[in-house]
């Protein structure tokens, strides 16, 4: 039982991996990182490595995700301005 | 056509270089969870990681503060090129207020706890200094901001603090006649409690800097107090 939840764990991980690098819409990939950082915690949880599964939950899939999405934001915000300034 | 192979035999290459490397690793010698279950006892923690941690290997944590200061010293630097505005990250919005205030004494507490509970289960510096932290940032995130982070002495001293009280403890070790952080078996509990103490302070302060050292936005809500404090 266990064995195939966590067949199913490790596919995800892989899936997810790739559709945060293939992903063309960046928002589109920072959703997918925090959902691999979330599953990378419970992956840490199966390797009975609590004390990482903690700060990856909480670094990996939280801070980091607020970070690029703030980053994102304001890239955004300068791509929005630029083209505002090229077509006056 | 030619950049695909390219990239193809590059993939490859790793790949075989991996698997070979996996294959012909050598493992670590001795039994290592033995030797630490036999050394725990002069720790003063009863949990093995903390143990590993901040004991048998707590110059690798010494350093892993002192680069998470490092970056917020670099993000420090970084905004200093860019031009300065008014606050206005967050958003204006009553209900996450609401629910921000409703969070935010549980996320106090179970930082507190992972603290506490460090010594014997998992948990330690880390984790609460990241549970801190994502308490700053959604107070950060629902528009309230922080006046006291303004003050850059202060600000320094606390980024400082836990770098500073390592570093502090380790010399000690040195002046009492021992190796550098090689805790005397006596204090040893209550000195990892101290400096985790310090520690966890820091890093949620440095990774909460980091978001809040983001270029100001042009557009979001300008709080009624934000306003006035900027006027002044």
């Amino acid at each position: 039982m266990m064995g195939w939840f966590d067949l199913v764990l490790g596919l995800m991980l892989c899936a997810t991996a790739i559709c945060v690098l293939a992903s063309r819409d960046l928002f589109r990939a920072i959703v997918m990182f925090i959902v691999f950082g979330l599953l990378m915690a419970l992956v840490w949880v199966r390797l009975e490595a609590p004390d990482i599964a903690l700060a990856e939950a909480a670094i990996g899939a939280g801070l980091t995700g607020v970070l690029l999405l703030d980053t994102l934001g304001y890239l955004r915000r300068r791509f929005t301005a630029a083209v505002k300034e090229e077509k006056p | 056509m030619i950049r695909l192979l390219a990239a193809l035999f590059a993939c490859l290459t790793v790949s075989v270089v991996l698997v070979v490397a996996i294959i012909n690793r050598s493992l670590p010698e001795g039994n290592l969870p033995a030797q630490v279950a036999e050394r725990l006892p002069e720790t003063g923690v009863s949990h093995a990681v903390t143990a590993v941690l901040l004991d048998f290997r707590s110059y690798d944590t010494l350093l892993e503060v002192a680069v998470l200061l490092v970056a917020v010293v670099v993000a420090m630097a970084l905004r200093e090129a860019q031009p300065d505005g008014p606050d206005r990250m967050g958003l204006a919005n009553p209900l996450l207020r609401a629910v921000v205030s409703w969070l935010l004494p549980l996320m106090l507490l179970v930082a507190a706890y992972l603290l506490w509970a460090g010594s014997s289960m998992p948990g330690g510096a880390f984790q609460a200094g990241a549970v801190l932290a994502a308490a700053g940032v959604l107070l950060r995130l629902a528009g309230v901001g922080f006046n006291w982070m303004e003050h850059p002495m202060r600000l320094r001293v606390v980024l400082a603090a836990g770098l500073a009280v390592f570093v502090a403890v380790g010399t000690g070790c040195l002046i009492a006649g021992r190796a550098f952080l090689d805790y005397p078996p006596k204090f040893a509990g209550s000195l990892i409690l101290f400096i985790e103490c310090a520690v966890t302070l820091s890093i949620a302060l440095a990774l909460v800097s980091l978001l809040q050292l983001a270029p100001p936005q042009e557009d979001g809500p300008l709080l009624p107090e934000r306003r006035r404090r900027f006027r002044k």
